[in-house]
């Protein structure tokens, strides 16, 4: 072969690859529409959507009380995690020494390494019994999975806030300094505002973390379907909903329509989630 | 006002607080794990059948998915990588390429999960460890992509001009100029994709099977170490003489193998970008 | 008697890079003192030295004395923010923050505890004043200073500066990123700042040097090669190594 064939056969090979990623996005569009579009028609649109019952056998599929405890979990957790990821961010661009940064990195990283399952091992055995008996039962309740998240969506907001705070000029900092700003006058006068964007960014990548975290809330939430009167309530998400169902749910049944569906409701959240961050972090 | 001072204590204070408590609660759910699971580990319980109770299929299931799944996403994502660093025009579908692989990345893994139940599940006929592996091939795609691509676009644009100036066609550089000094980078993409397969359950929950044999056949079904975790800790004891608590010990002992395989991934990510950045890029930054 | 601001015997590392060597030297108030001398001679760094520039880096280490009102300045009871507030600088980027010129002027005196509007304004008209650059600027105060040249945006930091009412202002070659006439002006601003600042500018601009400065110091390699009054020192340097450089010799 010329090295001119060589190169054209190289170039659509390439072409080819990228081609096959871009169909897997299409592709998981197409499937979870193909198959949950028909538990909007099956059930109509607004009966699914605000509707508050879940009947396998009679088939009447509304996802109410899931998208609320989404939401709740999801609130909850992100109100607590923001200022405090935010906070450890700020630490380690601003105060930490390199020794100490190289301690703390790695913990960090490792944080974000840990497989949900394991938070959800750990929330089960030591959180639940300890919410039990400690506030009110059964345990299993929506402040569990708010707390199971706060720790899980930790390393993203800290990681990419951190790396919005780290993009700040050091001539801003300089500048502040140089006119006798303490550490915290700098910080917050001029890196956060600075940063401002980026750090929003973050903290709604993490909400997006948490509304599609699967497993873990599965393990602590306690997965009633109904709308929780309180934190210490039972609850149940669009995600653990599909995690408990999918494996009995029959192929082509309207049950696995209406679990499709929620992955479609599911997924517009995150779309807007994510969207609203790369639009922020200036990804795109 | 308070002194600015004053302030700056306070708030240095109080970031140290914070920054200790986030760090100990990391510590806490690890050794919480260890005190909880390490009577488990033994060598039946890690090496036996399974069948006996052990985890030798787990342990097998997961070695093979991962390398299937790596058959599947190294050629295709390090292929995109090239594609998007070296070759793609600066155009709107080049764009839209891009965008779809960070969107990817963002999909909650439970949708993957969906995914492959809808597709490679009906596709095949049935649960197995190859419709368990194009799943996690799905899943971990884009992270392929973007650490290959991230590694590629390093490499200095002088290196390039340097064997094209000697007359070499684009893929003689890509190949023996580009591909040769990001390897570094792309392992380190092998590595995360790896351990996205040990790490995640949601996408293989009914897709991979749950055999308790060792696999054998791509078309086998089996289960995970992650897998196994998650039904030691939700399923009664089916078994005479197992207590439950007995399955939350082994779970636990579980999770220390989970991070043990972690932190090993997460070590040699450091040693390869450590190496990487020592030899190779002195020169050429 | 001693000047407000010496260095005695100062040696700086970064790491293991001896960037600064025993360097002795003494200011003259209310004059303006220029610092000369080849990149990389470690002018910047002796004078980064005097607002405590250098802590933010984390791999330096100092050694000696940089005595300002009779305290040592590295000393465990100096408050380097409260020096900085004494001893303004302007860097060689002109580095605005991302803010209004209004809020830029003003951050230095708020960060201060000054709160009172009427107080504030005062001193951002009379900093833009002494800066020279409130005629151009003073229907435009909310604009941001990042749409300012770059000569206007350096007067706003020189402005910023001014505000904090420091007495001495160090100034890191702080025309090396402007044309002509903006440096021309910064020029002028500087000699009428003289009468009441110290004033202390790094410049590898030879004829800046000796247009505006009052005594030249040359530095080479870390080292204070050679020091005088200007006249003296371009007129009949006695160093040989100065005299080249003045002459252009060097690169």
């Amino acid at each position: 072969m010329s090295k001119k064939n060589i190169e054209i056969t190289v170039r659509c090979l390439l072409f080819l690859c990228s081609i096959i990623s871009l169909m897997i996005l299409v592709g998981i569009g197409y499937f979870l529409f193909k198959n949950g579009f028909s538990a909007f028609i099956e059930n109509g649109l607004g009966n699914f959507i605000f509707g508050k019952t879940w009947n396998i056998s009679k088939n009447v599929y509304g996802v109410y009380p899931l998208i609320l405890g989404s939401l709740f979990v999801t609130t909850g957790s992100i109100i607590v995690s923001a200022p405090i990821g935010i906070s450890v961010a700020i630490f380690m661009t601003d105060i930490a020494t390199s020794d100490i940064k190289k301690i703390i990195g790695p913990c960090i990283e490792l944080m974000a390494g840990i497989p949900s399952i394991v938070f959800g091992l750990v929330g089960m055995i030591f959180l639940v019994p300890l919410i039990r008996e400690n506030f009110s039962p059964p345990g299993y309740s929506l402040i569990a999975a708010i707390i199971v998240l706060i720790v899980m969506t930790m390393p993203t907001i800290i990681t990419l806030s951190e790396d919005s705070l780290r993009s700040v000029p050091r001539q801003y900092k300089e500048a502040s300094y140089a006119l006798g700003a303490t550490k915290w006058q700098t910080v917050w006068n001029v890196t956060l505002p600075a940063a401002k964007s980026g750090i929003i960014g973050a903290v709604i990548l993490g909400m997006g973390r948490a509304i599609g975290e699967a497993m873990a809330v599965y393990m602590v939430i306690g997965n009633a379907f109904k709308i929780p009167n309180s934190l210490f309530d039972p609850s149940r998400t669009l995600t653990s909903n599909i995690v408990g169902q999918i494996e009995e749910a029959a192929l082509n049944s309207q049950h696995m329509h209406a679990l499709f569906a929620c992955g479609i409701i599911l997924l517009i959240f995150v779309f807007l989630f994510n969207g609203i961050s790369f639009k922020m972090r200036k990804v795109v | 006002m308070i002194k600015p001072q004053i302030a700056q204590k306070i708030s240095s204070v109080l970031l140290w607080t914070i920054t200790l408590l986030v760090v100990s609660s990391m510590l806490f759910i690890i050794v919480y794990t260890v005190l909880h699971g390490w009577r488990s580990l033994n060598m039946h319980f890690v090496f036996g059948s399974t069948i006996t109770g052990g985890l030798m299929a787990p342990i097998l299931g997961t070695l093979y998915l991962i390398l299937l799944t790596l058959l599947f996403i190294f050629p295709l994502g390090v292929g995109t990588a090239i594609y998007l660093s070296e070759y793609a025009p600066e155009n709107k579908f080049t764009k839209f390429t891009k965008f779809a692989l960070k969107s990817l990345a963002g999909i909650p893994s439970i949708i993957y999960g969906l995914f492959g139940v809808a597709f490679f599940v009906v596709f095949i006929g049935h649960t197995c460890i190859l419709a368990g592996a194009l799943t996690m091939a799905c899943l971990s795609l884009p992270y392929m992509v973007t650490s290959a691509e991230e590694a590629l676009i390093g490499v200095p644009k002088t290196w390039r001009e340097a064997s094209y100036a000697l007359g070499a066609t684009k893929w003689e550089t890509t190949w023996k100029i580009v591909i040769p000094a990001a390897l570094p980078g792309i392992m380190t993409g092998v590595i995360l994709c790896a351990g996205r397969v040990v790490a995640e359950t949601a996408p293989l929950l009914a897709t991979v099977g749950f055999s308790p044999f060792n696999p054998v056949s791509p078309l086998d079904g089996a289960r995970t170490l992650a897998l196994e975790l998650f039904y030691l800790a939700t399923e009664a004891p089916s078994t005479g003489g197992i207590t439950r608590q007995d399955l939350i010990t082994q779970a636990m002992g579980v999770a220390i193998i989970l991070f043990i395989i972690i932190i090993l991934m997460n070590m040699s990510v450091r040693w390869i970008g450590k190496k990487y950045s020592n030899e190779q890029y002195k020169i050429g930054r | 008697m001693k000047d407000k601001l010496y260095s005695k015997d100062l040696s700086l590392w970064y790491g293991k890079k001896q960037a600064l060597k025993n360097v002795d030297f003494s200011f003259k108030d209310k004059s303006i003192t220029a610092f000369i001398g080849p990149s990389g001679c470690g002018k910047s760094t002796y004078l980064r030295c005097f607002n405590r520039m250098n802590d933010l880096i984390a791999t330096v280490n100092i050694e000696g004395e940089v005595v300002y009102n009779g305290i040592d300045i590295n000393g465990k009871d100096a408050d380097p923010v409260e020096i900085r507030k004494k001893i303004g600088m302007v860097f060689q980027q002109p580095n605005p923050l991302p803010k209004s010129i209004y809020e830029n002027v003003a951050y230095g005196p708020k960060i201060a505890g000054i709160k009172k509007k009427k107080t504030l304004n005062d001193i951002v008209e009379k900093s833009l004043r002494k800066a020279a650059i409130w005629n151009e600027v003073k229907d435009e105060l909310k604009k941001s200073a990042l749409a300012l040249s770059g000569g206007q945006q350096q007067r706003i930091c020189l402005a910023r500066t001014l505000a904090i009412e420091p007495e001495i202002i160090l100034m890191d070659e702080p025309c090396s990123a402007l044309d002509p006439i903006a440096t021309a002006k910064i020029e002028q601003t500087m000699l009428d700042l003289k009468k009441d600042y110290t004033i202390v500018i790094v410049t590898h601009n030879i004829q800046q040097a000796a247009r505006i400065s009052d005594q030249t110091a040359f530095m080479l390699l870390g080292e204070l090669v050679e020091h005088g009054t200007t006249k003296e020192m371009f007129e009949k340097p006695i160093n040989t190594e100065t005299s080249d450089y003045i002459n252009g010799r060097y690169g």
